[in-house]
C-alpha cells in the first residue's frame, strides 16, 4: 500500500509540502523572534511561556516572515470577502494584471514567430537579426520598463498596452527561439522527399516546416506566458496607478505590508501556474490530433 | 529500341570537394536502363551506389559525363514528376495518418480532393493496407510503414520508381515477404525500378539486370543479367541457376574489392 503510494505522485507530493510548510513554520519563529522579544519587553512581560512566543512569532501584524496561515487567511479576504470591484480585492488586481498579461503574450507569441519565420527563410537576417534578439534580452526588464512606459506616455499612449509591450518584451524571446529550432527540426530525409516532389518553398513550409515546429513552439508558449505575466508585474511597479500585482507589491512594501506582499505573490505565481496548464492543456490536444501517442 | 530507354548514364562522374581533399563518389560510371527494368545496384558501402541513385533522382548534382532521363535532364525529369523515390527510412511524416501521407504528393502536385480520396485508397490496396487508413505511423510496423512509403512514392503513379535500400532495416522474414510483394506490385504496375541494395540473394531474386559496384572511386564492376520468369517465387532461390547468378555476383563484389585489401 505504502509502495504503491510512494510510486505514485500523491504521497511524493504530499510529503514535500508538508516539509516545506513545517521549515516555514520555524523560519517565521527564528525571523520574527527578536521582534517578538521587543514586543514583551516594551509591554514589560518576563514571565511568557514558549508557547505564548511561538504564538506570537505566528500573529504579528508586520512580520518578517509572515506564516503560512496569515496569508491564507489574508488571500481568503482579498479574493473572496471582499467585492471584486473593490481595489482591496485581489480578484480585481489579478484582473488587471491577468488582461495585461494575455495582451502582451499574443503579440509576443505573433511577433516571435514572425521573427523564427523570417530567420529560419532569410539567410541574411539569421546572421544580422539574431544577434538583437539575444541581445535583447540581457538588459534587465527592470531597468528598461521604467523607459518603456515614459516614452510610451510620450506618444499618448497610456493604459494597458505600455505594460502589455512589457510583457511582448520578454515573452517573444522564447517562443523565437523554440519556432527558429522547430522549423529547422525536418531532417534531411523529410526535406529530400519533399524535393522529390518539386515541392515549392511555400508548400515546404506549410506541409512540412510548421507541423513539425508545433511541439517546438508549445514548449516555448509554456516559458512565454510565464514570462509575460513575469513582465506585466514589472511594469505595474512602475506604473502602479492602474493597480495590478505588482502595484499591489509596490504598496505593500511601501507600507511594510508583509503579509499582503506574500499573498500578492502567492495570487500571481497561481495566476501564472493557471496560465502554464491552460497552454499545457492546448499544447496536449493539439499534439494528439497530430497523432502523438 | 532507342525509344524504350528510360535511362541513359554515359562517362558519369561525381567528386565531393572536402576538406580532407575531393571524394570521388561516382567515376565513368555508364548504364543504360530499359523500360520495364528491374536494376539493382550492389555494393559494399561507399561504393557510389546511393549516389548514383540520387543523381538520377536530382538530389546530387554529377560533375562530368552525362546523364538523361526520357530524353530530359534530372531536373526536368524531377519538374515532370517522373519518379518516386522509396528511402531507406519510411519518413512518414508523423503528424499524418498513413493515409494523408500517400496522399501528401498528391496534394503537393495539385490533384483535386476526389482524385487524392480515389488514389490513396488504390494505393493502400496496391501494398495490403487498406483498413490502415486513419492509423499513424507509429500504430504500424516497420514493415508496414515501408510499404506505406511504397504506396506514396506509386501514388502519383511515376514510369519510374527509384528504391534506396528500402528493407535495409527490416529482419530477414519480413523482408523475404516484402521482396515477394514488391515482384508481385512490379509484374502488376510495368514499372521501371532501380533498386539499391547490399544482399545478394535480394538482388538476384528481383533484377533483371544486377549492377555490382565497386568503391574508391565508385565504379560500375560488372552488369549481370539474370532473367528468370517474372511469376517467380521465394522457391527459386533453391535452384542451381539462383545460385550461379549468386556466385558471380559474389565473385564480383569479391573483385571489386580486391584492390584495397
Amino acid at each position: 500500500m505504502l509502495t504503491s503510494l510512494w510510486s505514485g505522485k500523491t504521497l511524493p507530493v504530499i510529503v514535500v509540502s508538508t516539509i516545506l510548510v513545517v521549515f516555514w513554520y520555524v523560519g517565521s519563529i527564528y525571523l520574527n523572534g527578536d521582534m517578538q522579544r521587543d514586543a514583551f519587553a516594551n509591554a514589560n512581560k518576563t514571565d511568557y511561556t514558549l508557547s505564548e512566543f511561538i504564538k506570537g512569532t505566528w500573529t504579528q501584524e508586520r512580520p518578517k516572515l509572515p506564516a503560512p496561515d496569515q496569508i491564507l487567511s489574508e488571500l481568503y479576504k482579498t479574493v473572496i470577502d471582499t467585492a471584486p470591484t473593490s481595489k482591496r480585492s485581489l480578484v480585481f488586481h489579478g484582473y488587471v494584471t491577468l488582461s495585461a498579461t494575455l495582451f502582451g503574450f499574443l503579440i509576443g507569441s505573433v511577433l516571435g514567430m514572425i521573427l523564427a519565420i523570417l530567420v529560419v527563410h532569410v539567410k541574411s537576417l539569421d546572421k544580422s537579426l539574431m544577434p538583437w534578439v539575444v541581445a535583447s534580452q540581457t538588459i534587465p526588464i527592470i531597468a528598461l520598463a521604467p523607459m518603456i512606459i515614459v516614452i510610451m506616455n510620450q506618444f499618448d499612449i497610456t493604459g494597458l498596452v505600455p505594460k502589455s509591450i512589457i510583457a511582448a518584451y520578454l515573452s517573444f524571446f522564447p517562443v523565437t527561439v523554440g519556432m527558429v529550432k522547430g522549423l529547422r527540426s525536418p531532417d534531411p530525409l523529410q526535406l529530400d522527399l519533399m524535393r522529390s516532389y518539386w515541392a515549392s518553398r511555400v508548400q515546404i513550409f506549410f506541409k512540412l516546416r510548421i507541423p513539425a515546429s508545433v511541439p517546438f513552439l508549445f514548449a516555448s508558449l509554456k516559458v512565454g506566458v510565464a514570462a509575460s505575466l513575469v513582465g506585466t508585474v514589472v511594469a505595474e511597479l512602475t506604473k502602479s496607478e492602474d493597480g495590478g500585482f505588482g502595484a499591489r507589491l509596490l504598496a505593500g512594501s511601501y507600507y511594510g505590508q508583509t503579509i499582503q506582499i506574500w499573498s500578492a505573490l502567492f495570487a500571481a505565481s497561481a495566476c501564472a501556474w493557471a496560465l502554464v496548464t491552460l497552454v499545457g492543456i492546448l499544447d496536449r490536444l493539439v499534439t494528439k490530433a497530430m497523432g502523438a501517442r | 529500341m532507342a525509344s524504350s530507354r528510360v535511362i541513359d548514364i554515359a562517362d558519369l562522374s561525381l567528386t565531393f570537394e572536402t576538406n580532407d581533399g575531393p571524394v570521388h563518389a561516382l567515376s565513368k560510371v555508364s548504364l543504360g536502363v530499359e523500360k520495364g527494368d528491374f536494376i539493382s545496384l550492389i555494393g559494399p558501402s561507399g561504393c557510389g551506389k546511393t549516389t548514383l541513385l540520387r543523381v538520377i533522382a536530382d538530389l546530387e548534382h554529377p560533375t562530368g559525363g552525362s546523364i538523361s532521363i526520357h530524353g530530359m535532364t534530372p531536373e526536368e525529369a524531377r519538374l515532370k514528376r517522373t519518379y518516386g523515390y522509396v528511402f531507406q527510412a519510411p519518413a512518414l511524416y508523423p503528424w499524418r495518418t498513413i493515409g494523408k501521407n500517400i496522399s501528401l504528393p498528391l496534394e503537393i502536385m495539385g490533384y483535386s480532393k476526389d482524385e487524392r480520396a480515389g488514389r490513396v485508397r488504390k494505393g493502400l490496396d496496391l501494398v495490403n493496407l487498406t483498413g490502415f487508413e486513419n492509423k499513424f505511423p507509429w500504430q504500424l510496423s516497420g514493415g508496414m510503414q515501408q510499404r506505406a512509403s511504397i504506396a506514396r512514392a506509386l501514388s502519383f503513379d511515376p514510369e519510374l520508381l527509384l528504391m534506396d535500400e528500402p528493407f535495409g532495416a527490416l529482419d530477414e522474414i519480413v523482408r523475404d515477404k516484402l521482396n515477394e510483394q514488391l515482384l508481385r506490385l512490379w509484374e502488376k504496375t510495368q514499372k521501371t525500378v532501380v533498386f539499391v541494395t547490399h544482399s545478394i540473394p535480394e538482388a538476384v531474386f528481383l533484377s533483371t539486370k544486377i549492377v555490382v559496384m565497386s568503391p574508391r572511386p565508385g565504379k560500375i564492376h560488372d552488369i549481370i543479367g539474370c532473367n528468370f520468369p517474372r511469376d517467380r517465387t521465394l522457391d527459386i532461390r533453391e535452384t542451381p541457376e539462383f545460385l550461379d547468378v549468386a556466385n558471380r555476383v559474389r565473385q564480383g563484389l569479391r573483385e571489386g574489392h580486391s584492390y584495397v585489401d
